[in-house]
């Protein structure tokens, strides 16, 4: 059975689901209790599950981040709720210095299975601090995985999967999709890490995309679909590793790929997704691969200029038009 | 000043070259004479030398590009010099060459890719000979599977590119040439087209000017070969002995180098056939210049031995090897190439009996030399075993006749089988 809910719910009924199958499950961050979630994902958890396992913290992210690693190496399964990821940079010592290092520096003695959660990329004017993307950050290190829902069905699947993963994985949350709706199978709902998802099929050009360029995809696809042009849209929902299998698959069916992220392009995820189709398709491209990113600069605060940083849709269509050869 | 230097006629035939490589670069000084490039024309790759002194200041043509004769190619001046007007006067100049050398069949295809019904493409910019061809990967890789030659496809992407669509109205376009050629039957592999080189142009360009403009026809005679093998078989063993004696290796001489001396005798026996024919005037050439027929991997060249009349057997000999391996090296000289007054064309060694050879203008004939064949023969009302050969004289009619060619064959024959006459 399947029901509609939201991407926020999709989240809640995961972590839930987990804290009531595995007591060693619980969740600490900046007002996950009392104030029931900054963004609402942990509400009503506090008085389903007690102040033992829904702590409040103080507002020291690199102190409940080591407090979370030290309980993970000691047995339990933490879920780190960042207010927003850009919280989590206060904690990027902890996360990339000691989460991620833990099996190998103890030569596998130790792992760290531990969830940071939180939502990551732009809110609405919430300002250059607030509305960055760290994907391209986290993926950077080996030993975390990273992950980044675009659907509510893949928000509690691929959750229940990290939360039972057996080391660090880096959950990314859309901060614009949180009231996103969709059909979740109620239950034992599994997304395996490492596996991408095809959103729609098409022929004509393949779209590599996660999180909210998921949506923008789509609505490209839509209005591209009137015009004779195809896209098959691959959500790829686990960032590293990423599943290159599929990715190939298509775009040698469709000789064209855009990637689309909300993140920059500088270094970022997207370039990799580039830099591995070229690799191993080169043969089958029968265009330049296109990049559709954030903007280069620190969001903007003004909403007329923060819309036109964001990636569109119409930014998408270009793209597909530059890789067809249509002008 | 600066100057536009423009591409030289750097052989008689020459009506573009390309440009194969650049020796000088922006920024050198060049004096007189100096290497500034090698050019690939139709006959062989010649070296471009500067006839003015100054500073190279421009590079007008890239390396691989084809050039016509008097287009301009770079621009010598003083160091420093503004150039900006020269060259937007080049390339005005440059854009009117290159509309002429147009891959041909390519223009109706753009039509049909307009009409196609994926997406609308634009014009593309049809490619100039030599220029490098643009293609995505994916077309490379069909190209290579299915053995297109990209060089006839049109480009429709950026800067031309040829995207997958482009290839998919070339593979499905009835116009393709071979297609017409071939007729072949459905579901048979596409056949390989190959660009012209400069050297095919040529051969293309002056056998139909022979064969149409010129009133051919074919005498044939067949010689008793033995006296001549004999010759051959007596002079290699006087220069194997000679070898022995001097402990060097032996030189040989091959009937074709006999051959060549005894037409070359026999035109100044018949000096009718050793002339051209001109809207001036008959020439009767002075000289007996032979010009020897050599194959190559890609064509054909035909070398000239200057005063064959006059050299020995042995020189003949040493003359065409030394013309074949510069022609093989593609290091021929024009100069080694032009002005023959009679050509020979030998296919023996290919089991060829005989054959009629075109004529290579404004030359008046052409010998066509067969194999030498083991026949038997009657000699003396007894049939014995015989070595024959056959020889056919294409004559330019306007110069030669019909008599005056089979008198040339006549004496030819009888020089053959008693080849000390030719000493006479």
């Amino acid at each position: 059975m399947s029901r509609v809910l939201t991407y926020r719910e999709a989240l809640r009924e995961a972590i839930a689901e987990e804290m009531e199958r595995d007591e060693r499950v619980f969740v600490m961050g900046e007002e996950v209790g009392h104030y029931q979630g900054a963004y609402k994902v942990t509400e009503g958890l506090l008085d389903r599950f007690g102040a033992e396992r829904i702590v409040d913290t103080p507002i020291a992210e690199l102190g409940f981040a080591g407090i979370g690693i030290g309980a993970a190496v000691c047995g339990l399964r933490p879920i780190i709720e960042f207010m927003t990821f850009n919280f989590s940079a206060s904690a990027f010592d902890a996360i990339i210095n000691h989460a991620a290092k833990f099996r190998q520096m103890s030569g596998g003695q130790f792992s760290c299975p531990i969830v940071f959660r939180g939502p990551n990329g732009a809110a609405r004017q919430t300002g250059s601090q607030h509305s960055q993307c760290f994907e391209g950050i986290y993926g950077h290190f080996p030993g975390l995985w990273v992950v980044c829902p675009s659907s509510a069905a893949d928000a509690k699947g691929l959750l229940k999967t990290a939360i039972r993963s057996d080391d660090p994985v880096v959950f990314l949350e859309g901060e614009r999709l949180y009231g996103l709706k969709g059909e979740v199978p109620e239950g034992e709902h599994l997304v395996p890490l490492g596996k991408a998802d095809i959103k729609r099929e098409g022929r004509h050009v393949t779209v590599v995309t996660w999180g909210l360029g998921v949506p923008v995809s789509l609505a490209a696809a839509n209005q591209l679909s009137a015009r004779g042009i195809e896209l098959e849209i691959i959500d790829l929902r686990s960032l590293r590793p990423f599943d290159l299998d599929l990715v190939l698959e298509s775009v040698k069916k469709t000789n064209r790929a855009v990637v689309v992220h909300e993140h920059w392009p500088y270094g970022g995820t997207g370039a990799e997704v580039v830099l591995r189709i070229q690799e191993e398709a080169f043969d089958w491209l029968d265009a330049p691969v296109a990049r559709v990113a954030g903007i280069d600069v620190p969001m903007p605060y003004a909403s007329v200029l923060e819309e036109s940083v964001i990636p569109t849709a119409d930014r998408v269509v270009q793209a597909v038009r530059r890789v067809t050869y249509t002008s | 000043m600066a100057k536009i230097i423009e591409m030289p006629k750097l052989s008689p035939t020459m009506e573009e070259g390309t440009l194969v490589k650049w020796y000088r670069t922006e920024g050198d000084v060049v004096a007189i004479d100096d290497l500034l490039a090698e050019v690939e024309t139709d006959k062989a790759t010649m070296e471009f030398r500067a006839f003015d002194k100054g500073v190279l200041l421009k590079r007008l043509v890239p390396e691989g590009a084809t050039v016509k004769l008097g287009a301009p190619v770079a621009i010598l001046g003083a160091k420093g010099e503004d150039v900006s007007a020269l060259v937007a006067r080049a390339s005005g100049v440059s854009a009117q060459g290159a509309q002429a050398p147009a891959v041909g069949p390519a223009a109706p295809r753009a039509t049909e890719a307009a009409a196609a019904p994926e997406p609308a493409v634009r014009p593309a910019a049809t490619r100039k000979e030599g220029e490098r061809v643009l293609a995505s990967p994916l077309v490379r890789r069909i190209a290579r599977e299915s053995e297109v030659d990209l060089g006839d496809v049109e480009g429709t992407g950026p800067n031309g590119r040829i995207v997958k669509r482009d290839l998919d109205v070339y593979l499905s376009s009835p116009r393709r040439p071979e297609e017409r050629a071939a007729s072949a039957p459905a579901g048979a592999l596409p056949s390989r087209v190959v660009p012209l080189t400069s050297m095919r142009k040529t051969i293309a360009r002056r056998m139909v000017e022979s064969k149409t403009t010129v009133p051919h026809f074919y005498l044939t005679i067949d010689v008793d070969a033995g006296p001549l093998v004999g010759a051959q078989a007596a002079l290699n063993a006087e220069l194997a002995a000679i070898a022995k004696a001097e402990s060097t290796e032996p030189e040989k001489v091959s009937v074709n180098d006999l051959l060549i001396k005894a037409a070359a005798v026999c035109l100044r026996r018949v000096p009718a056939v050793n002339a051209s024919y001109s809207p001036d005037g008959l020439v009767f050439h002075s000289r007996v210049d032979v010009s020897v027929a050599v194959a190559l991997d890609d064509g054909l060249v035909t070398p000239v031995v200057r005063d064959a009349d006059a050299l020995g057997v042995l020189e003949i000999g040493r003359e065409v090897r030394a013309l074949a391996k510069a022609a093989r090296a593609k290091k021929l000289k024009p100069e080694q190439m032009q002005d023959g007054t009679f050509s020979i064309s030998n296919l023996g060694m290919f089991g060829i009996d005989e054959f009629a050879a075109v004529i290579n203008p404004p030359e008046g004939a052409i010998l066509a030399v067969g194999q030498v064949r083991d026949e038997p023969v009657v000699a003396a009302g007894a049939v014995v075993a015989g070595k024959r050969l056959r020889l056919t004289l294409s004559c330019d009619h306007r110069v030669v006749d019909g008599a005056v060619g089979a008198r040339y064959l006549q004496v030819l024959r009888r020089l053959l089988e008693t080849p000390a006459t030719m000493l006479l």
